[in-house]
């Protein structure tokens, strides 16, 4: 009697799990399903391509879509380098010790700083001390300090994957370390830093917080060409949703647009994630040939 | 041979500045999160000097009032501690329990399509996860609650869950999976049920590193802005009840910062705010670091 008790209870058990994993399953399909639903009514081709118009109530998004794209360059530009040679060290040459650790320790924690601190940190030191002023460069350069643990975290994974013996046998036909890094580590390392890259960049394009203060504008319709827009104010396409959703005078007016803008967003941002995933799919296929 | 040997000098200093350009690249991250510490504090001190450290501790931020103003950051904090209490009631429960369906119960296939799925949720910018507790959850809560308006503490409490639900569940399930096969059976020898061997074995052996996973999504929900920003209603008084409007920490920096002087005593109390924030997530981060740690030691 007590084993079919017990059977029965471990059934349940098991069901409650397995209805919380659908929860959050049907959780995640509920809100792309709403995006794309309500989202697609509005998108379009011209939707995309064209300016705001009529105090923001009609037209497009492409000044917004523009911005995240500059800052978003910036961001990769700035933090990619310094990530990859960070992760380099650390998994290359870095012996255990005390230095090694408080590297470690500061990655971590600078992972944990909440992006809003990110935002009044680069005000203060990009915006106001260094007077690069609420720009494309101030706001970038926010970002990439936001996500350098991320791509240093994802590179030093990559090079963790590349085999031991690659590197013994180069260093065995008396290659330098850094030759033996060149020609037997990166080569085969790269692929698996690009799809860290890309995720940190998805990460970086979304955010809101960390750009608020350094640069990105209510309305600003047109960019300077390339050197100019730099040192300009921007608009992006997250602050665009927030400000469609909440500051907007007109809010139930602006709805279809700030659903077009969340979809549009969130297609990006899901996008970038399954060309990472791809590049990461295909250099596994890759590697095992070895 | 003898050019060889001549290029060896050469060779090893070019080796060294190699080596030595990465380490400064490494030693960039800890130059960040040094300058972000001094940079918060430089921009808070003046406030200290100006505001008595007793008026910090008060309920009332009021900065702007023109008969007195007030600093005391007692009702964003606990809006703070509300919304988080809240998230991780909800989250906590259904990260772990959905960690431990995927890593004990679900089959190999089912396995390999939902822990994606659910990783693209931590994927969803936090400004579409407000705007949907805008235009979703919003309406919902206010039909459910009576009141003129969905946007409280609960509807930040739900967002947050499901923004900080990816980390707990990712984290928990690694630990749940790298518990030694060993333990389960020795269980099961024992003639212990897969339920009994999950509840009692598994989920206590991984529980180190459970618990990290908790504090990481409870950083993430303290920290986080946009969410909380758009969602929670943003009334700066002191919350009673789960239905009242909150205004958080991060709230209150993101709404406040544009508008302030700069260089006046309201800007750099803004700091402060900033200061209090940075100390919350470091210790929450620190605590998981330490039990994580833990946790490494003894499954080696």
């Amino acid at each position: 009697m007590k084993k079919v008790y017990r059977r029965i209870g471990e059934k349940v058990g098991f069901l409650i799990l397995g209805l919380a994993t659908a929860l959050l399953v049907f959780v995640l399909l509920f809100i792309l399903y709403d995006i794309f639903s309500k989202g697609g009514r509005t998108l379009s081709w011209e939707f995309i391509t064209s300016k705001p118009l009529r105090g923001m109530t009609a037209g497009g998004i492409w000044p917004a879509v523009v911005g995240t794209f500059w800052v978003s360059l910036v961001t990769v530009v700035f933090a990619v380098p310094v990530g990859m040679f960070a992760a380099i060290y650390l998994n290359e040459y870095a012996k255990q010790g005390r230095l090694t650790r408080m590297i470690r320790l500061a990655i971590r924690n600078l992972s944990g700083v909440p992006s809003i601190v990110y935002g009044l940190f680069g005000f203060a030191l990009f915006v106001l001390a260094l007077k690069m002023g609420l720009s494309v460069l101030s706001s970038g350069l926010t970002l990439g300090l936001l996500t350098l643990p991320w791509t240093i975290t994802a590179s030093e994974e990559a090079l963790k994957t590349v085999p031991f013996s690659y590197r013994e046998g180069a260093l065995a036909l008396g290659a330098t370390k850094w030759q033996t890094i060149r020609t037997n580590v990166l080569p085969y390392a790269v692929p698996g830093m690009l799809t860290g890259t890309i995720l940190g960049l998805a990460r970086a394009a979304g955010e809101t917080a960390p750009i608020l203060f350094t640069g990105v504008a209510f309305f600003w319709p047109v960019l300077s060409p390339f050197p100019k827009l730099l040192t300009s104010q921007f608009m992006a396409l997250p602050y665009h949703l927030f400000i469609m959703s909440t500051q907007h005078h007109n809010i139930t007016k602006v709805r279809p647009i700030a659903y077009g803008t969340a979809l549009v967003l969130i297609s990006l941002i899901l996008g970038m994630n399954f060309v990472a995933i791809y590049i990461r799919y295909r250099f596994r296929k890759k590697y095992k040939r070895f | 041979m003898n050019d060889a040997n001549r290029k060896l000098p050469w060779r090893r200093t070019k080796e060294k500045a190699i080596q030595h350009f990465f380490l400064v690249n490494g030693l960039f991250a800890v130059l960040v999160l040094v300058c972000i510490f001094s940079i918060l504090f430089i921009e808070a001190y003046p406030a200290f000097k100006e505001i008595r450290p007793g008026d910090f501790l008060g309920r009332q931020w009021n900065p702007t009032s023109p008969v007195r103003e007030s600093y005391g950051l007692g009702a964003m904090i606990l809006s703070t501690l509300m919304v988080t209490f809240g998230a991780m009631l909800i989250a906590v429960p259904l990260g772990i329990a959905s960690a431990a369906f995927i890593a004990e119960v679900a089959t190999a296939k089912v396995r390999e399509i939902v822990k994606p799925v659910i990783e693209i949720l931590a994927g969803i910018p936090s400004v579409v996860v407000g705007f949907l507790g805008i235009v979703v959850l919003g309406p919902l809560l206010s039909k459910w609650f009576g009141t003129p308006s969905g946007l409280n503490a609960v509807n930040g409490s739900i967002l947050l869950a499901v923004m900080s639900l990816p980390t707990i569940m990712s984290i928990s399930e690694d630990a749940i999976v790298s518990v030694p096969q060993e333990f389960k059976k020795a269980s099961f020898a024992l003639g212990a049920t897969r339920w009994q061997t999950l509840t009692r074995v598994t989920l206590p052996a991984a529980s180190s590193g459970i618990i990290a996973s908790v504090m990481l999504g409870m950083g993430r929900a303290i920290g986080e802005t946009m969410t909380v920003l758009m969602a929670t209603g943003n009334a700066p008084a002191m919350p009673a009840k789960f239905s009242d409007p909150v205004r958080t920490m991060t709230a209150t920096i993101a709404i406040e910062l544009g508008e302030t002087v700069q260089g006046g005593i309201h800007y750099h109390s803004l700091f402060v705010i900033g200061v209090v924030l940075f100390f919350m997530t470091f210790l929450v981060n620190f605590v998981s670091d330490l039990v994580l740690r833990k946790y490494q030691k003894v499954s080696r």
